[in-house]
């Protein structure tokens, strides 16, 4: 076995080295870094820039033109701060747990269709230095699991970090963020699972190959239904308002990083917009179309000047950049959830109505594949989901009562 | 390549189970438990069965383990013990020791044995390809809900008894708490 092979230079073992594929692999992977640690840097001078003009502030306004170097200038200073370890610190697990959250935010960044030709049947593909490749870091054949297993890895940043802190408000705060991002990881789950559905396939250049006009984007396509609860889990996933009861400083002094400082601190910072991030682009990926212009009926949105190829870049980029100020807006207008609200919400609403649309999909393809009239399906199906959505609100209701009348406290 | 990749899956799922036995404090061995499950995901993906290894990630490191951990945080009980004046006795570990070393005979045995008829049993499971990356998952869906529909209905149910046999259980009326 040649020291080549052996380090899995040339992945497919054809002996010939092709040296344009694997550079192309390693400037994507550059490209790929560097462009989310400077989107992380400049989405954290917009939500402090939006949310200071929602509240009639100015913002940032010092450091570089309209305050855009702000960020890199907090960088520097928690860079130079004293790295503390608290005494009764878990001294491995306390080191571990910033990369824990920071990884999977940029892992996660991998699987997003950044751009390309996906018009006339073209599938993503571009060519470059005379490769077809797309411009995706990775696109593996069970994507979007990838993204969802991505995400469940996020939770034991947040968790051990509290917990490894060695000091009680931090550990209530990693208590709560456990419990909260498995619960909603659920509803997130089941409304991810109707895409998947319309799709008919799991990778992310194959869902957004298939949004190809207006009428067939998934917002349409699902239904509206489980966008709607995907957003919502995806904020509760991100710890975001109304849902950062993870950090809440009015209760938990500062939640589960209150023990970290400088640079460890700082990569729990950048982890939390990095997540943004690619939540939004993961969100414009599944329901919007990722990279695919806007087309209505024949005629296609087309931005003049620029080559297909980089339109889809530019298509992504402005999409994105409405649910990253959708979600500032969030954090601007919503006051905290309380915790058992937060977990009303997730179990007795949002599993069981993603759940339910779900149910309404399958029956409408099933119906359209057997032939059947869908004017009977559709409507039977809908009655279905509505009597066991009355029936289900019966039974909390009676088992309010029952509770009530015990004293049980739970 | 592939022996480069399983050698470091290898080590991995090999460290992580002797962590898990080994450590003293139980975060560290569970933490131990998700370098396993990872170790196993690996070895998936090597075999081609990028669904299994995802399902993997997703189902023990993100919600199983997390559990764990919950509780483990939960009940406080997340300080290292001293396995020394831990009131195992003289007859756990002796017993212990004969099962462990009797369970890896049996698997061992069975491994090797079974190597040829498996090898050779049924049509085998169809891997992804770039022609049809969903190959492997259509043919695990169409044998769980079709072929094995009734097995995995029942298999939910139980969970569901499960479920309800727990709340029930762990559901204290007030005429109990009070008696207690």
């Amino acid at each position: 076995m040649s020291v080549v092979s052996f380090l899995a230079i040339d992945p497919l073992l054809e002996g010939d080295l092709l040296w344009t594929p694997l550079l192309i692999v390693l400037v994507k992977v550059l490209v790929v870094f560097v462009v989310g640690l400077v989107a992380t840097m400049l989405m954290v001078w917009f939500e402090r820039k939006a949310i200071a003009g929602m509240q009639n502030r100015i913002g940032p306004n010092k450091a570089g033109p309209f305050g855009l170097l702000q960020t890199l200038a907090d960088g520097i200073k928690l860079f130079f701060k004293e790295d503390l370890l608290p005494e009764r610190a878990d001294k491995f697990v306390y080191r571990l747990a910033p990369y824990l959250s920071f990884v999977p935010a940029f892992l996660a960044f991998a699987i997003i269709p950044l751009g390309g030709d996906f018009r006339d049947g073209n599938g993503g593909f571009v060519t470059w230095f005379g490769e077809t490749t797309r411009v995706q870091l990775a696109d593996p054949p069970v994507g979007v699991l990838f993204a969802l297993a991505i995400s469940s890895i996020a939770v034991y940043g947040i968790m051990l970090a509290g917990w490894s802190s060695g000091s009680k408000y931090p550990l209530l705060g990693s208590v709560r963020a456990s419990a909260q991002m498995v619960s909603y990881e659920a509803s997130l789950g089941l409304s991810l699972a109707a895409v998947i559905l319309v799709c008919g396939t799991l990778s992310t250049s194959g869902i957004v190959d298939a949004q190809s006009s207006l009428g067939s984007w998934n917002l349409v396509a699902t239904g509206v239904v489980p966008f709607l609860i995907f957003l919502v889990s995806a904020t509760a996933e991100l710890n975001r308002p109304p849902f950062d009861l993870v950090e809440a400083e009015q209760e938990l002094v500062g939640g589960f990083n209150t023990e970290y400082s400088s640079i460890r601190f700082a990569l729990f910072f950048l982890a939390e917009f990095m997540n943004t991030i690619t939540m939004s682009a993961f969100i414009v990926t599944l329901f919007f179309g990722g990279p695919q212009p806007i087309t209505i009926g024949g005629t296609t949105l087309d931005i003049p000047l620029i080559p297909n190829g980089l339109e889809g870049t530019v298509w992504l980029l402005l999409k994105v950049l409405v649910f990253l100020y959708i979600y500032v807006w969030f954090r601007g207008t919503l006051p905290r959830f309380r915790y058992d609200q937060l977990m009303d919400l997730g179990w007795k609403f949002l599993i069981p109505s993603s759940l339910g649309w779900f149910m309404l999909l399958a029956a409408q393809r099933l119906a359209d594949d057997r032939g059947w009239d869908q004017w009977i399906v559709v409507p039977m199906s809908l009655a279905v989901i509505v009597v066991a959505f009355v029936m289900m609100q019966l039974a909390f209701r009676a088992s309010d009562r029952n509770r009530e009348a015990e004293g049980v406290q739970f | 390549m592939e022996l480069f990749v399983f050698v470091c899956a290898a080590i991995m799922v090999l460290v992580g189970a002797l962590g898990v036995v080994l450590r003293s404090n139980p975060v560290h061995a569970a933490l131990s438990m998700i370098l396993t499950l990872f170790g196993v995901a690996v070895l998936f993906v090597a075999r081609e069965a990028n669904f299994l290894a995802a399902v993997q990630v997703i189902v023990y490191a993100g919600a199983i383990v997390v559990l764990f951990l919950f509780v483990i945080m939960l009940l406080g009980v997340d300080r290292a013990e001293d396995l020394r004046t831990e009131p195992l006795g003289n007859v756990q570990r002796p017993l212990a020791l004969v099962l462990g070393i009797g369970m890896f005979a049996l698997l061992t045995t069975a491994v090797v044995r079974s190597r040829d008829s498996l090898r050779f049993k049924g049509d085998g499971v169809k891997t992804a390809t770039l022609e049809d990356a969903d190959g492997n998952i259509r043919q695990i869906a169409r044998s769980i809900f079709g072929d094995y529909v009734v097995a995995f209905e029942l298999t939910s149910v139980l969970l569901i008894v499960a479920v309800v046999g727990t709340v029930v259980l762990a559901r204290r009326r007030k005429s109990e708490r009070t008696a207690s």
